[in-house]
């Protein structure tokens, strides 16, 4: 067992927030699906207060290394999700973080607040991609915009709050040194970088219904360590490291660059126990290289 | 109640490789897992050479309607038309594939005594050749094309461009009187058309449907279509969809 804000995890390897639908994916596999749950914590969707009916299609667009995906958040609102979904994700068998956004710091103090008081949810992440309507800033590209919608919903919680930092701003570590700052327990890193695709068919028209999306899968790998690494020097919170990660090795690296847990994301699209032979590939990378054992590294072997 | 689907992907092998004109089936050693209905379809990935390629793509596996199933034997229709299609439809006997699935709802039997109509456009014929024999009406872009109307015997043949069959759109072929029930599976615009006649005749029609899919189990939230409820996920609420729920 392994400890992170609190929270006792089985392993390292939890999974990037949007990237697994537990509850569809249960339907289709069934019990197997909790036997055999690939993540040492469940990171749900991003809830929002009210309903979004998400992107309009085509949502995706396969690229070199990767994809682009702009989905738009579909989800059934704060009310349906509490009704409709959490009963079935305390379910699973391990610890529920919950990623929660609003486009006003009340927005995200309500979810939070809501979320607060609900034993089945271990822990709150903050999806701070999207902009503060009053303001106009994207809450997580500047450092004093996010100390404000810290200092608004740290009052509403006792549970871990985890902010996912956006990779699409000047400094992601300054933005990390203002959510340690202002009371976050941990930061995750990296979102989905900012991208965009045209239609080969309707030449100068993108192809993304919304426009633009975010890039995922191996082509952000590199970028991912580099930002996690500058996080790492800077700020002492607990980080969850992603971004392309599809072997054992690239657990590791992120590990080396000051990641506390590894989350998987895109690869789960393309096998949904990828992330348990990730984690085995791991353990075994570290019995390979003793030299790599050492702390920090050891702990991947759990 | 459905059958489960297997959890995570699996290496199988293909055992045997035929060309139909344009097309290419392959044949997949699936006796591991659960047989398929027709309409279901599965994620396949070429074991090698996948995400290595010129420019690193195919990245996502690629969603196929199973064609046909015999004792854990799987055929697969392929059109080579992109980087993944390209890499799936050059396998031969003896080369890995990973499989996903059987996923998604596929075609329920016909309502009270209804007689199956079925109508095939291009690549999209697959699905159809599971179902039992039944009217059917294919529809393809030109003779080479055309060549994969033997997989369905005694289907009538529309081409574009007037070389096999009849010259036009496979729709022109359609005739909806009596206690009729459809069931389609090809291009947007044949669908469109498709469940455009149906609707105005007030006649039932089962559309097997596509969509970019990075998944196939409900994760990604890329495969929505536009329906009367809101969008819906094809991996999971289809991808056999009703024309009157379009």
């Amino acid at each position: 067992m392994i400890e992170f804000c609190g929270i006792e995890l089985e392993h390292r390897i939890v999974n990037g927030s949007g990237t697994f639908d537990a509850i569809a994916a249960r339907r289709v596999f069934g019990d197997a699906l909790l036997e055999r749950f690939p993540f040492a914590a469940f990171v749900s969707k991003t809830v929002t207060l009210e309903p979004r009916q998400g992107n309009p299609p085509p949502r995706l667009w396969e690229l070199p290394g990767g994809m682009i995906n702009s989905i738009g958040l579909p989800n059934k609102g704060l009310r349906g999700y509490l009704a409709e979904d959490l009963p079935q994700l305390a379910e699973l068998p391990v610890p529920l973080i919950v990623n929660v956004m609003g486009s006003r710091r009340e927005d995200v103090a309500t979810l939070v607040s809501a979320f607060a008081e609900r034993d089945e949810v271990a822990a709150l992440e903050l999806n701070v991609s999207c902009p503060n309507v009053k303001t106009g800033l994207i809450m997580g590209a500047d450092p004093a915009e996010l100390a404000g919608l810290l200092d608004a919903v740290r009052p509403c919680t006792e549970k871990p709050l985890i902010v996912k930092l956006t990779p699409n701003c000047a400094s992601p570590a300054a933005v990390a040194v203002a959510a340690e700052e202002h009371g976050a327990d941990a930061v995750s890193l990296i979102n989905t970088l900012r991208g965009m695709a045209f239609d080969p068919h309707r030449p100068g028209e993108p192809w993304l219904g919304g426009g633009t999306g975010g890039v995922s899968g191996p082509a952000v790998r590199a970028i991912a360590l580099n930002q996690v690494r500058e996080v790492r020097e800077r700020v002492g919170l607990p980080i969850v490291g992603l971004g392309g990660v599809q072997s054992g090795r690239h657990v590791v690296e992120l590990r080396q660059a000051g990641a506390d847990l590894v989350a998987v994301g895109t690869e789960s699209f393309r096998d949904p126990l990828a992330a348990a032979r990730i984690r085995d590939e791991a353990s075994r990378f570290t019995e390979a290289f003793p030299a790599n054992a050492q702390d920090p590294l050891a702990v991947v072997r759990h | 109640m459905t059958t489960l689907t297997p959890l995570g992907r699996r290496l199988t092998s293909v055992v045997e490789r035929r060309e139909y004109g344009a097309y290419t089936v392959i044949t997949v050693d699936d006796r591991a897992a659960p047989s398929p209905r027709p309409g279901q379809f599965y994620m396949l990935t070429a074991a090698e050479r996948w995400g290595g390629g010129d420019d690193e793509r195919p990245f996502l596996p690629r969603a196929f309607s199973v064609m046909r199933a015999r004792d854990g034997m799987l055929d697969f229709l392929l059109e080579d038309v992109g980087p993944g299609t390209n890499r799936l439809a050059e396998l031969d006997a003896g080369d890995g594939l990973y499989l996903l699935g059987p996923f998604g709802n596929g075609f329920a039997a016909p309502r009270d005594g209804r007689r199956a109509v079925l109508v095939g456009g291009g690549v999209g014929i697959a699905p159809l050749v599971m179902l039992d024999p039944a009217t059917t009406l294919l529809g393809f872009r030109d003779a080479d094309h055309a060549e994969g109307a033997v997989l369905i015997p005694g289907a009538r043949v529309a081409t574009d461009d007037g070389s096999v069959g009849h010259h036009g759109f496979v729709t022109d072929l359609l005739d909806l009187a009596g206690h009729v029930e459809v069931y389609a599976c090809g291009p947007p615009p044949m669908l469109d058309a498709v469940a455009a006649l149906c609707n105005a005749a007030g006649v039932p029609a089962q559309l097997a449907m596509e969509s970019g899919m990075a998944c196939g189990f409900g994760a990604c939230f890329g495969c929505v279509v536009p329906t009367r409820r809101g969008y819906v996920r094809l991996c999971v609420d289809g991808p056999v969809l009703e024309a009157a729920d379009l």
